[in-house]
């Protein structure tokens, strides 16, 4: 039974994510890029060791990041920083708890620490926030206390097919979860696998009850705007920017698209001349899928 | 009434949905255009400061902005990072945004998200009303043409200054409505003496 005391951190913890909402977060490496991306307008930074793309390049076993170097990016800005902790990982988000984290992102991206059991997020004060790429995740990441949502996608790639998939389906999903009769509810929840009680809110209010940010493989003002425009309340950009051509003002572009994601004659202008964007892969030449880890 | 909200990041929704509750005729404002229609009271919801501030200025919308609040004695209402934008010094590095009021306020003055944290306390001329703080700035300094309408712990965290109001707190993350309705107030007086 949840406390009174934990359902208003939780509370408070959904609404750090409503402030986030059409902003972008950023990964960083660094506290020199912490401050890059807050320049650019970064909503929040990511604070992680390797970037997606070198993660995957690299291969062998993903953790957490020492914290020594969170601190570092927590003391160099003044917007909120995310760290990364392996899925069920529950000591690691110990420690993230402990040097204050403002958001912990339970992430596929690292080497999965549990292949059943996600962290008990409900045990936690600081907020969490879990990947997903169909309705049922992130159902049951929420039952579990996440209090943010984000696609999947597919990390490190710069190839946003995946991010568009997993959020198409739970956009469809959710128009699908309200038109369906009161009685079917039921059924519709054993079907998916999630508590009644929260597909009843997506049925009542035709979204999740927390934001939902979009992630995996943005690497464009363009994919960033796709993104929004197919309903994301943000966005996350990965390797997208700082395995760019020039970081500072791809970062610059992303943030005016997610603000102006309607508005093509803006998206046009803050396109033009960002040098290169990073290479990616497609998603077929990948051997390692992280958006299979966690279900 | 036409109310616009700042729509270039943050927590707009919630202020728009809480502006059309009360009857008011909302619309959001991404683009220096969308400054110049009519438009009767303004909000600076919440979100990051830093990226509000940025877009404003790479939008050119800061002068505009300036303009109408200082100039024109446009009504607005300033909630967490809409109040960092409308105060006249930030403290620590950085510059301020827009000067609208005359106070000093400090960002995350609280601490980080664990500093976050819900209470109700009194707000001068509606009587206790249910704050929720997320990682929020406090007002550090006042001159004394500021009203203070609310403290908590001694800190002031809600003021008003002629026709600019601001807020440490998210009055539009509750079901109670009076500080926007306090805000309607302000822009009718100020329709009824122009």
């Amino acid at each position: 039974m949840q406390t009174e005391a934990a359902k208003q951190q939780y509370e408070l913890n959904r609404n750090l994510a409503q402030m986030l909402k059409g902003g972008v977060i950023m990964d960083v490496s660094t506290p020199q890029q912490a401050r890059i991306a807050e320049e650019a307008g970064a909503a929040a930074v990511m604070a992680l060791e390797r970037i997606p793309a070198d993660i995957r390049a690299a291969g062998g076993v993903s953790r957490m990041s020492d914290p020594q170097m969170i601190r570092g990016i927590q003391e160099a800005v003044s917007i909120p920083v995310m760290a990364k902790v392996r899925i069920g990982h529950f000591v690691e988000a110990q420690i993230l708890e402990a040097i204050e984290i403002d958001y912990i992102d339970e992430s596929e991206v690292l080497s999965p620490a549990d292949d059943k059991f996600h962290i008990d997020k409900s045990l936690f004060r600081v907020p969490f926030v879990c990947g997903a790429k169909n309705l049922g995740e992130a159902l049951r990441r929420i039952a579990e206390g996440a209090s943010m949502i984000r696609t999947k996608g597919e990390p490190g790639t710069g190839d946003v097919i995946q991010a568009v998939r997993h959020l198409r389906a739970m956009t469809s999903e959710i128009r699908r979860v309200q038109s369906l009769k009161e009685d079917e509810l039921y059924y519709a929840a054993k079907e998916l696998q999630v508590p009644y009680e929260l597909l009843r809110s997506v049925h009542e209010n035709g979204r999740l009850p927390v934001v939902n940010f979009a992630a995996g493989g943005v690497a464009t003002p363009a994919d960033a705007a796709l993104m929004m425009q197919l309903g994301a309340e943000g966005v996350f950009v990965g390797s997208g920017i700082f395995k760019s051509g020039n970081p500072a003002r791809r970062a610059q572009a992303i943030v005016k698209a997610v603000t102006n994601f309607n508005n093509p004659a803006i998206l046009a202008e803050i396109s033009a001349d960002l040098g290169e964007a990073m290479v990616g892969i497609n998603e077929s030449e990948i051997q390692l899928l992280m958006a299979e880890r966690g279900i | 009434m036409r109310i616009g909200v700042l729509a270039l990041q943050g927590g707009f929704i919630e202020h728009i949905q809480m502006l059309r509750s009360l009857q008011a005729d909302a619309f959001e404002i991404r683009r220096k255009e969308d400054l110049e229609g009519a438009m009767d009271g303004l909000i600076l919801p919440g979100g990051e400061s830093t990226v509000m501030g940025k877009l404003l200025a790479d939008l050119g919308m800061t002068e505009r902005l300036q303009g109408r609040i200082a100039g024109g004695g446009l009504p607005v209402l300033g909630t967490c990072a809409g109040m960092i934008l409308l105060a006249r010094e930030i403290t620590g590095p950085g510059a301020a945004y827009l000067g609208a009021i005359s106070i000093e306020v400090r960002r995350n003055a609280y601490g980080r998200q664990l500093g976050s944290f819900h209470t109700e306390a009194p707000f001068k001329g509606i009587g206790p009303v249910p704050m929720t703080f997320i990682r929020a700035p406090w007002i550090e300094r006042a001159a004394p043409e500021v009203e203070i309408l609310a403290r908590v712990d001694g800190r002031p965290v809600a003021a008003r200054q002629e026709n600019a109001l601001v807020t440490s707190f998210h009055p539009e993350l509750t079901t109670d409505n009076r500080v926007h309705r306090f805000f309607i107030d302000i822009i009718c007086r100020k329709r009824k003496t122009p």
